[in-house]
């Protein structure tokens, strides 16, 4: 635990949220009371005719533009400060960079494993590389009050510290389309050895050598956000059987009917805007450098899709 | 509308009825502002009643956790449509184009507004831009999914109807800006001998301050909303960081304009407010001069804050300072205006009859949402609550229990005053304590489980949000309860209720002292003020 930086994300934000709420609940109860009051004081029945025309005071205006003015100006300052807690990784930080498209997270490591969820290790802070594959996606970790956007084109970046062992929730918190309320995963907080371990030997997108799992690729890839497997019609055509299948696709502008074959199905998969089939919108990711043996894990699975 | 025509005043005729004509063309095509008020009222209010509606089914969707009554593309397109309808065709115009329209030229008197017949037009553009993005929902592609924030590069990928609504959009954007060069021509050329500008109401001083701000920032949304439609349809690449574009200029363009635009919305509804209390506490407004200069220092100060809606977007760290702390400048005049309406129910006479029950509310319901926007302002609190259910209840405090509840609380004040009959009392003080408790049920639990951590536009939740949800959604119902017992309550006093005559409210401001119905050109001679618009002296009720 000796990496443990001087705050945790967590820890910098939350008193800013305790200081604003309480300014909020003075005032508002402030507000409302003597409103309440004035109301049951001054009502038609207990005050039938005013007894003041008073239209304004100044001493009363200087007070009251004067202190908001000092109470805002002290929320700003403490709020930029903790905001600046967010935006400085501490030294030693683990680099992951998280892969964000429709509708699916990726989380790669160093040495190339990568994974569905992001495993990381109690007590060393993380630093999250952000990397989008198409629309703007939101990475959203609640628990550790973070949050930013994952801008096609741009490097952006978050970083956090799980303090406690545990699974925490992961959202897309721009919205993305059809399936973004989907685009959920978790933070999986492993004890340091038990993260070692798993970098080592765990479960992954890719298992060296052993054999893939289609469907578990496929979900793991969010394919089946947009393909159906029981027939009905989503963002894109069901895998229900589609192998062998007559289709109807755009190519090069024209309009012609193919097989879906393996060869169809693998380059649908590398270089889906090369032919789209009529009727589905041209928003597929494309996947140029997925590894031969998980796109021939994922020709299988859609075959065994009956 | 004939049918319905009001009882008429001893004068014997007003303007519903005394140029003669009363057919669908004398309305359609009228000059007269009170008429094109009215035309701008029940569009816009029928589009706030649409909006209401795809409301709540997006609150029985997610009554529950997984599809209650519809697939996450129809829910997707439902928000979308309902974020548009609102602000585009109900918030933006509906207070200075109903209200505005029926009431600013008779509070400086005038006979009419500047320009009538572009007056006219500015309805025309509204309609046909209302047509149109109305078409997009069922043509093409189908119902924009996008969001009302239309952000690229979905927007431009996306395979429904973006470019026709934005198309729509766009129109309607002209009809603003037009109403805005009217509304400032106006207030600056027509007001009567003695109407000096200390002693315009301050109605007509937040609908000037609203009016520069239509003015300046709407062009802004066009030339943006263009760039959106040459993304889509020529592939111009200017958002498209495969191209060398950038997202995030595009959200810059949209905000400049659509902050602001959040000011146009809730400026008008604030000038509402400043008139209806000091006539129901029978004591002039406290601070008139703050109020006024207030109205003037939201309009330019909320201009320079745009950039408070992209705090986790990427832009840079000194941009999120500098936005941040303009962002609590501008928080500084709305708690000015709060603090002199409280103060000017003090030692008056208040009465709480259905206006100034929905003015005392706003007063409450906006400052839980401009004390929620405290917390989206300061830069490290923004980043936990952003793009949350939090920001959804943030806005609909400011928007409907501000904006809406304003625009309910000028129904009942002024509305009586153009029919010449009024609404039964008891069942409009019902209709609002039920709106008052469904409202907060609604969109305080929203607060909530955005600090929890519920995302927004999402279709589906974990379970663990599914309780607060539930609770959401049985407010809304009693919110729609007392809204339709407000509108069949209020609509049938106006069309066939007892007669509202003379100046039963005991207003100070011009708007009181002509005949009601008022006539076509409204005033019998030429009035001279002598006094100011909440000087009560002399005013019996």
């Amino acid at each position: 635990m000796n990496q443990l930086p001087l705050i945790t994300t967590t820890e910098a934000i939350d008193p800013v949220f305790m200081f604003i709420f309480g300014a909020c609940l003075v005032l508002l109860l402030g507000i409302t009371l003597v409103m309440l009051f004035f109301v049951l004081r001054y009502h038609r029945s207990r005050s039938p005719q005013p007894t003041s025309q008073a239209d304004g005071n100044l001493w009363l205006e200087i007070v009251w533009i004067v202190l908001p003015t000092l109470l805002v100006l002290a929320m700003f300052w403490y709020g930029w400060k903790e905001y600046l807690v967010l935006r400085t990784v501490p030294k030693g930080a683990l680099p992951v960079t998280a892969t964000a498209r429709m509708w699916s997270w990726e989380f790669t490591y160093e040495g190339g494993k990568t994974a569905p969820k992001l495993y990381v290790p109690v007590g060393k802070p993380v630093r999250v590389e952000l990397v989008s594959k198409d629309v703007i996606h939101g990475f959203f970790l609640p628990a550790f009050r973070v949050k930013r956007d994952v801008v096609p084109g741009m490097s952006n970046y978050a970083w956090f510290v799980a303090t406690k062992p545990g699974s925490y929730d992961l959202f897309c918190s721009q919205f993305c389309g059809t399936q973004h309320a989907a685009m959920v995963t978790t933070v999986e907080a492993l004890p340091e050895k038990d993260f070692a371990e798993w970098l080592e030997h765990g479960p992954g997108g890719e298992d060296k050598g052993a054999h893939l799992d289609g469907k578990q690729l496929a979900t793991a890839k969010g394919c089946l956000a947009c393909h159906s497997l029981d027939g009905s019609k989503g963002v894109g055509p069901t895998f229900r059987g589609l192998f062998t299948s007559q289709v109807t696709v755009m190519k090069d502008g024209k309009s012609l009917v193919v097989t879906a074959d393996d060869a169809f199905l693998k380059e649908s998969i590398r270089l889906p805007a090369a032919t789209i089939v009529d009727g589905f919108p041209p928003i597929m990711p494309g996947n140029p450098d997925m590894p031969d043996e998980q796109v021939t894990a994922l020709v299988e699975f859609i075959k065994s899709v009956k | 509308m004939a049918s319905n025509a009001p009882v008429h005043h001893a004068t014997g005729s007003s303007f519903w009825n005394d140029t003669g004509k009363t057919g669908i063309t004398s309305w359609i095509f009228s000059t007269d502002h009170k008429r094109i008020g009215f035309l701008y009222f029940y569009s816009t209010f029928g589009f706030f009643l649409v909006g209401v509606l795809l409301g709540l089914l997006l609150r029985i969707e997610l009554m529950a956790p997984g599809r209650t009554i519809m697939g996450p593309q129809t829910y997707n397109a439902l928000f979308t449509v309902h974020g548009v309808v609102m602000i585009f065709l109900f918030i933006i115009p509906g207070i200075p184009g109903a209200f505005g329209n029926l009431v600013m030229p008779i509070q400086i008197g005038a006979r009419d507004v500047a320009f009538p017949r572009l007056n006219l037009l500015s309805w025309w553009l509204y309609i046909i831009g209302a047509v149109i993005v109305l078409t997009s929902l069922f043509s093409g592609g189908g119902a924009p999914d996008t969001g009302w924030t239309f952000y690229v590069p979905f927007s431009s990928r996306t395979g429904t109807n973006v470019s026709l609504a934005v198309f729509g959009v766009f129109i309607v954007g002209f009809s603003s800006i037009l109403t805005g060069v009217n509304f400032v021509t106006t207030i600056h050329r027509l007001r009567t001998e003695g109407m000096s500008w200390g002693r315009i109401p301050l109605f007509t001083w937040s609908l000037y301050a609203t009016a520069w701000v239509q003015i300046l920032a709407t062009p802004i949304l066009a030339i943006t909303l263009v760039l959106v439609m040459a993304e889509r349809i020529i592939g111009a690449g200017l958002f498209d960081p495969t191209r060398g574009g950038d997202p995030v200029m595009y959200q810059h363009l949209f905000w400049i304009y659509s902050h602001p635009a959040v000011y146009i919305m809730i400026l008008p509804a604030m000038g509402i407010i400043s008139d209806i209390i000091p006539v129901f506490s029978r004591k002039p407004i406290f601070g008139y001069k703050m109020i006024a200069f207030s109205s003037v220092a939201i309009a330019a100060a909320g201009s320079l804050v745009w950039g408070h809606h992209m705090f986790t977007s990427g832009m840079s760290d000194t941009a999120v300072m500098v936005f941040s702390f303009l962002t609590f400048v501008v928080a500084i005049p709305s708690a000015i205006k709060v603090f002199n309406w409280v103060s000017t129910l003090y030692k008056g006479s208040i009465s709480l009859e259905a206006p100034m029950l929905f003015a005392l509310s706003f007063i409450l319901l906006f400052s839980i949402g401009g004390l929620s926007g405290l917390i989206l302002g300061a830069a490290a609190t923004d980043i936990h609550v952003h793009d949350t259910h939090f920001v959804v209840g943030h806005f609909h405090y400011v928007m409907f229990g501000g904006t809406a509840f304003a625009f309910f609380a000028a129904m009942h004040y002024w509305l009586p005053k153009f029919y010449g009959r009024r609404y039964a009392e008891k069942p409009a003080v019902v209709a609002w304590a039920l709106m008052f408790s469904g409202f907060n049920i609604l969109y305080f639990t929203m607060q909530v489980l955005g600090m929890q951590g519920m995302p927004r536009r999402y279709y589906d939740y974990l379970p663990e949000f599914a309780n607060l949800n539930l609770v959401a959604t049985i407010g809304s119902w009693i919110l729609a309860a007392g809204l339709v017992i407000m509108l069949v309550n209020l609509f049938r006093g106006l069309w066939w209720g007892v007669p509202f005559e003379g100046n039963p409210w005991g207003g100070a401001s011009l708007e009181w002292s002509v005949p009601t119905p008022p006539p076509t050109e409204n005033f019998i001679e030429e009035p001279v003020v002598t006094h100011g618009p909440y000087d009560f002296n002399g005013v019996e009720r």
